[in-house]
């Protein structure tokens, strides 16, 4: 109760000094708008309906890229984590391609699929991959072998052992893995978004640009940040409180 | 026994045929549960394979609670994971239930020293577990679990995470995850050697009235020659470097034992002599060992630290 209220003082001083350097009028407003009239621009979003569409665009396609990415990136680091000769090969090209920024596979992608969605549903795809796979793959390698032999003596085989053993041991790695993966997955959404006429949240950041319309910027900036919060605190949060519960890590 | 066991030397102590003499003569008549046959197994070290096991013949039979005693390092551990089909032996033969062993396998459920229970589900999961990889509909399941979480007197505890519970309780579970699956034999590897003295001898009982109960064949490891005398019918002491066995006890005293009786504390002492060859063994490897090339795998330096074998006699 008290941080909150700590929090809220410390947000409120930050917008008097904002408003008090506009009042000062040193820049123009298409350098600096007023804290008013990027609430306007809020509500105008929002009674127009740009601000949710953009949103609802944006959301449509990390859900479609993330999603798959989550699939194929558990199962690659399970491969990886379990199999030498995967290991060996495809953990070895992994490691490369994460050197390697997201952004940079957009001319590759626009080649591949033209401007539109799927070129940026791959650049999501591509962005929360390999963190996933690399979660799962240590995860997978720290699962203790006790675990493992106390299963196969009570019968668990092949599908049973990942499914009832490896991949639940190793989930407080995955969802390492994969809060990482939402971050670059939204890194990249952004990115791709500028640069394509799309209607998404990273399309009305940059009309707000070309119509000099600072309000309109710092607005879906806004709004950027609350869904990355958001999705933080209502997802990836609890599942690791509940894991940190169950697993009895919270008293150490 | 029978000479195919390969028991360099027999020693039956205290054959009092009295009302309560035991499962080993009830159950001379029932055919083997578990036979091993001349099972080999090496080690590679940097002076070349080092020989753990040599030449291990044993029979086992239904509802025999045999215990496997033995110095650190002699390969008990070895021994047990190849019955349980959790390592290979590099030649020999082990047959459990009728069937040769090529892999491990719900009828030889292994309860390992730590309780190896899963920290991501509670306690009444975790003791369902096997009977959900078998298949066991979720109602029967938990009637099941249930039943047998009453029998290590959990039951109020059922719902517990894993990391509620003392080491002493997280093993009990282990031990009713293991008869849910109603094994034919049960495997235990020092169970109760990570648990404080006050503990075990509860867990003695406990294990003792199941085993009363349930009528399972037990081979249980240990390096406590005291615990090994309250538990079992047979004891197998396995010598060091190579892994041999060396002698066969029969323990043919009343039930419930307690490690402090007085009958129990004199036949450890017997058995303590026949091991203290072992032990010396062991400790001159240890505080000789550049010398002793070919122990230079089993003598870690727990061994010392281990040498309170036969538990404080």
């Amino acid at each position: 109760m008290y941080s909150i209220v700590k929090r809220a003082i410390f947000f409120s001083l930050l917008i008097g000094v904002w408003e008090l350097l506009f009042r000062c009028g040193i820049w123009p407003e298409y350098i600096l708008p007023s804290p008013l009239s990027v609430c306007k621009t809020l509500a105008r979003g929002f009674q127009d309906q740009s601000l949710l569409i953009g949103v609802a665009m944006s959301m449509k396609r990390i859900t479609i890229g993330y999603g798959i990415s989550i699939g194929m990136g558990i199962s690659l680091g399970l491969l990886i984590g379990r199999f030498r000769i995967f290991e060996e090969t495809l953990g070895s090209l992994i490691s490369g391609l994460q050197t390697l920024p997201t952004i940079c596979w957009l001319p590759l992608s626009l080649l591949w699929f033209g401007l539109n969605d799927r070129a940026i549903i791959f650049l999501v795809f591509m962005g929360a991959l390999l963190p996933i796979a690399i979660g799962t793959d240590s995860g997978v390698k720290n699962v203790p072998p006790l675990y493992i032999r106390a299963a196969k003596t009570m019968g668990a085989k092949k599908w049973n052992l990942y499914l009832a053993v490896i991949i639940p041991a190793a989930l407080p790695h995955i969802i390492i893995g994969m809060k990482q993966g939402w971050s670059f997955a939204w890194r990249s959404l952004m990115a791709g978004e500028l640069l394509i006429v799309c209607l998404g949240l990273g399309h009305l950041l940059m009309i707000g640009r070309e119509l000099n319309d600072m309000s309109q910027v710092i607005a879906v900036m806004f709004i950027i940040i609350m869904i990355g919060i958001l999705v933080d605190r209502l997802f990836f949060m609890k599942i690791e409180r509940h894991i940190r519960e169950r697993w009895g890590l919270t008293k150490a | 026994m029978s000479e195919s066991v390969g028991v360099d030397d027999f020693i039956a102590l205290g054959h009092t045929k009295g009302d309560h003499v035991l499962a080993a003569s009830q159950v001379n008549s029932v055919t083997p549960n578990l036979c091993v046959q001349h099972v080999y197994k090496s080690f590679q070290s940097k002076n070349g394979s080092v020989y753990v096991l040599e030449d291990i013949n044993l029979e086992i039979k239904q509802g025999e609670f045999v215990c496997l005693v033995g110095p650190s390092g002699c390969g008990k551990t070895t021994l047990m994971n190849i019955v349980a089909g959790l390592e290979k032996a590099d030649s020999g033969v082990v047959w459990a239930n009728g069937r040769r062993v090529s892999c491990a396998g719900p009828d030889r459920v292994v309860i390992f020293q730590e309780a190896a229970l899963f920290p991501w589900l509670n306690v009444i999961k975790n003791v369902e577990f096997g009977l959900k990889l078998k298949g066991v509909g979720s109602r029967e399941r938990r009637d099941i679990a249930l039943e047998y979480l009453k029998m290590v007197h959990l039951t109020r505890f059922q719902n517990a995470h894993v990391h509620e519970l003392s080491g002493g309780m997280k093993q009990r579970v282990a031990i009713a995850r293991a008869l849910a699956m109603n094994p034919e034999m049960l495997l235990m590897d020092e169970p109760f050697s990570a648990l404080d003295a006050q503990t075990r001898w509860i867990l003695h009982f406990e294990l003792q009235s199941i085993w009363m109960k349930t009528k399972k064949t037990i081979l249980f490891v240990t390096h406590n020659i005291r615990e090994a005398v309250c538990l079992a019918d047979r004891i197998l002491i396995l010598s060091t470097s190579p892994g041999k066995i060396k002698k066969e006890f029969f323990v043919d005293l009343p039930r419930p034992r307690d490690d402090n009786d007085v009958s129990v504390a004199e036949y450890s002492t017997k058995i303590m002599k026949e091991l203290k060859v072992e032990i010396d063994k062991v400790i001159k490897c240890e505080m000789d060992a550049d010398s002793c090339v070919e122990c230079d795998i089993k003598c870690t330096t727990e061994v010392l630290a281990k040498t309170d074998i036969g538990g404080g006699i």
